[in-house]
């Protein structure tokens, strides 16, 4: 084996080319398996305009609904992130019509209890949990709900960081509740009045403001282009 | 061969390494990396424009086509307005909702327009965090100093002052807002090493600075009920007899209708190039990264600065097949993940430039020093259970959910195992021409992000963007709003069109090009049949 040889990965998936049966929105087509769903859309000709975005996981665009060969078990997934195979089952998930409350997050007098105004349903909360099997992110989103209830804000922020706003806890909520929404709410209220001003970033804007760093700024900038490529080499 | 046995070689040689510094390379030496490897120096990839106002001027091929191409519009459309407004903001990522609440909140009436969704940018998928010098040992004079030494010192120097300067009253906004930054135990800003930074300024929420900072911003959006124009993409700006801009032409991608907006002033904020895979590079950027505002803006007379420079980040995923091009962090080497080549050895200091490191990588790979996946694609290791190793076990996770979930999805643990990486097509240094105020030389014409050019220089620095979103939106907005009260909505005309039409007919391009291109043409046609006669 030559040294080159030896550095080459497998990859099943582009080895064999290998076709696979797949449905599209109740509609049967045959697509190499391993590709993603979205590239699946591609492949099979159709237009993407809604249901992509960033292709990279994090802006919710893509929220899916699947189902594998088989099992009745409808999942969601990201499409831009899921592979398919064979005997899948998948429909891109509409925009959801839910509710988002409208806030001034700065002037809110009491966050806690403000929730209750903004989102009423948030208490309403059967417990079912089908938010939480929902979630592409496997965020406990059901917990996450009643810890907002109860005015814990800062673990609420703390599990939803990884939410990317797809929404798909939304419509299988029984009480009506946009679980996504309601912890962007907490969140923001958390950042906004829950958690403690950063003393070093005020006084560096005081410094910027009394002209601190003028003298240095006029010297730095006085240079000429040689002094300067000196000068930023000396930063280190 | 199976991954895990070729990655055996990155456990084998950890302890090694972790003993080992490398300095960075002297600056000849980087030099002639970068002028060798770099594909900013790959002369069959470029060609001078043919017109317009960066005539003779070089770039990239894909790119000339498209500033050359020909409006979607015709000379003597209907321009009888749907929507008029004080200010309208063309695109919704970081820059377009910065531009928009500040405009929104100087007290001007403001539409914001963007071809997808509200969000749907590369603002969202920003992981290494976000430029601000507020720790003590640090001062903006020196992320002054690191970006231009960054840039290769050809950064506008106005422009950079500008940027470093209103950093820290950008993020007490932020944080104003409630976006969560991650903290130190006296609930100071944490800030972590970025590469080519000399100090610690990188502010992150996790792996998420982006996401968290967008989710909030478009919340801020909505909450203020500035009208928004979603699934609108801009075909064409406006023009009056003085050539000042006076509006937009839209194509309503639901019911493919044509929608004219008359407004006081545009602030274009339409993003990056990724999509364009300029020299077939694949791409960490999101869909509609197509550099719509630059070909808007080029057809309006606006000049381009640095156009012939892009920014290929190193770590960009080789294996799996479907992640390619997807960004792996450069946090990972921040926190010092190592690259490491087939034969077990590193490389490149980690921190060095992303100009310089992709050189390196290239290099490694063209030498036969990669390591090779059955689809014909070539990368190098980046050594991410050198964290835990480093640092304690659970670092990646706790580090780097994203990245971590990511990889899951497809089988793939990277805090035990390392990824297979190469540059992907990232972002754009260049852009469209602006002052500090972030005005193009089109009167009433802004722009601002990453279709702006001149502050990055010839080479961005991580953490640069979002703070150049953030403050040049700001910049654009302000302007823009301040002008609203004393300037009279201007003619809606297409005469810049006539004009521009006139120099390609002089110039023979009938290249029947359309652009701005919208969105990549990924759907497959059907394959030819023969048919009878």
């Amino acid at each position: 084996m030559t040294q080159e040889d030896a550095n080459v990965i497998d990859q099943p998936e582009v080895l064999r080319h290998k076709m696979v049966s797949i449905e599209i929105s109740g509609k049967k087509y045959e697509v190499p398996e391993g590709i993603t769903v979205i590239k699946a859309l591609w492949y099979t000709g159709q237009e993407v305009v809604r249901g992509a975005g960033c292709l990279g996981g994090f802006c919710g665009a893509c929220a899916t609904y699947y189902r594998t060969k088989d099992d009745p078990k409808v999942r969601t997934c990201l499409a831009c992130q899921m592979a398919v195979e064979d005997g899948m089952s998948f429909t891109i998930m509409p925009p959801f019509p839910a509710r988002k409350a409208l806030y001034d997050i700065q002037t809110l007098k009491d966050p806690k209890q403000e929730l209750f105004n903004l989102y009423p349903e948030a208490p309403l909360c059967r417990n079912c949990n089908a938010c939480t099997e929902a979630c592409p992110q496997k965020i406990d989103v059901r917990e996450g709900v009643w810890k907002a209830v109860f005015g814990d804000f800062k673990s609420v922020s703390e599990m939803f960081m990884d939410c990317v706003m797809c929404g798909m806890c939304t419509p299988v909520c029984i009480a009506d509740i946009a679980p996504n929404l309601v912890a962007l709410y907490v969140s923001r209220a958390q950042g906004a009045h829950f958690t403690e001003k950063p003393q070093g970033l005020e006084t560096r804007i005081k410094e910027i403001q009394d002209g601190r760093f003028k003298e240095e700024w006029n010297r730095v900038l006085a240079m000429n282009e040689k002094e300067l490529a000196d000068h930023c080499a000396t930063v280190t | 061969m199976d991954i895990h046995a070729l990655q055996q070689i990155v456990h084998q040689t950890r302890d090694a390494r972790r003993q080992q510094t490398l300095p960075k390379f002297p600056s000849e030496a980087r030099d002639q990396l970068i002028h060798t490897y770099h594909p900013d120096y790959r002369a069959s990839a470029y060609r001078p424009i043919r017109f317009g106002p960066n005539v003779n001027d070089k770039t990239v091929l894909e790119l000339a086509a498209l500033l050359e191409g020909d409006s979607l519009i015709a000379d003597h459309a209907d321009l009888t307005p749907h929507y008029t407004t004080d200010v309208l903001v063309v695109g919704g990522g970081g820059a377009g909702c910065a531009a928009a609440l500040h405009a929104h909140g100087a007290g001007a009436n403001v539409i914001l327009a963007t071809k997808l969704r509200l969000g749907d940018s590369n603002s969202v998928m920003a992981q290494g965090g976000m430029q601000i010098s507020v720790a003590p040992e640090d001062s903006p004079v020196t992320h002054f100093l690191d970006t231009l030494k960054g840039g290769h010192m050809q950064n506008d120097h106005e422009l950079l002052k500008v940027m470093v300067e209103e950093g820290p009253s950008i993020a007490k906004w932020l944080i104003g807002l409630g976006v969560l930054f991650d903290r130190q135990a006296d609930g100071n800003l944490h800030v972590k090493k970025g590469g080519g930074s000399s100090k610690p300024r990188l502010l992150t929420c996790s792996d998420y600075t982006g996401l968290e900072i967008m989710r909030v911003l478009k919340d801020e959006v909505l909450n203020q009920k500035i009208q928004i124009l979603e699934f609108c993409a801009a075909v064409e700006l406006l023009s009056d007899d003085n050539g000042h801009c006076t509006g937009a032409i839209f194509k309503d991608l639901d019911n493919h209708r044509q929608v004219v907006v008359a407004a006081k002033s545009v602030i274009l904020a339409t993003g990056g190039i990724g999509r364009l895979h300029i020299q077939g590079f694949p791409t960490s950027n999101h869909y509609g990264a197509t550099g719509d505002g630059l070909c808007l803006s080029y057809r309006m007379g606006a000049k381009l600065d640095h156009i012939d420079t892009f920014q290929y980040h190193p770590s960009g995923a080789v294996y799996p097949e479907q992640l390619i091009g997807a960004l792996v962090t450069e946090g990972i080497r921040s926190e010092g993940g190592h690259l490491v080549n087939a034969k077990g050895e590193r490389f490149v200091n980690e921190l060095d430039t992303r100009d310089v490191v992709s050189s390196s990588i290239i290099r490694e790979c063209e030498e036969g020093r990669g390591i090779r996946t059955m689809s014909g694609r070539v990368g190098v290791w980046l050594d991410t259970p050198l964290l835990d190793a480093e640092h304690g076990p659970g670092t990646v996770e706790k580090h780097f959910p994203a990245m971590m979930m990511q990889f899951e999805r497809f089988g793939i643990d990277i805090s035990k195992d390392p990824v297979l990486i190469y540059p992907t097509l990232h972002y754009q240094n260049g852009g469209v021409k602006i002052d500090t105020n972030s005005e193009t030389n089109v009167k009433n014409l802004f722009v601002a992000g990453e279709a702006s050019g001149g502050l990055h220089g010839r080479n961005r620095l991580m953490g640069n963007s979002l703070l150049d979103l953030m403050v040049f939106g700001k910049r654009s907005g302000m302007t823009a709003a301040s002008r609203a009260a004393s300037l009279q909505q201007g003619k809606l005309t297409v005469n810049h069109l006539q004009r521009f039409r006139a120099d390609a007919r002089k110039h023979g391009n009938s290249s029947g090009v359309i652009s701005p291109m919208i969105l990549p043409a990924y759907t497959r046609k059907e394959p030819e049949r023969t048919t009878n006669g």
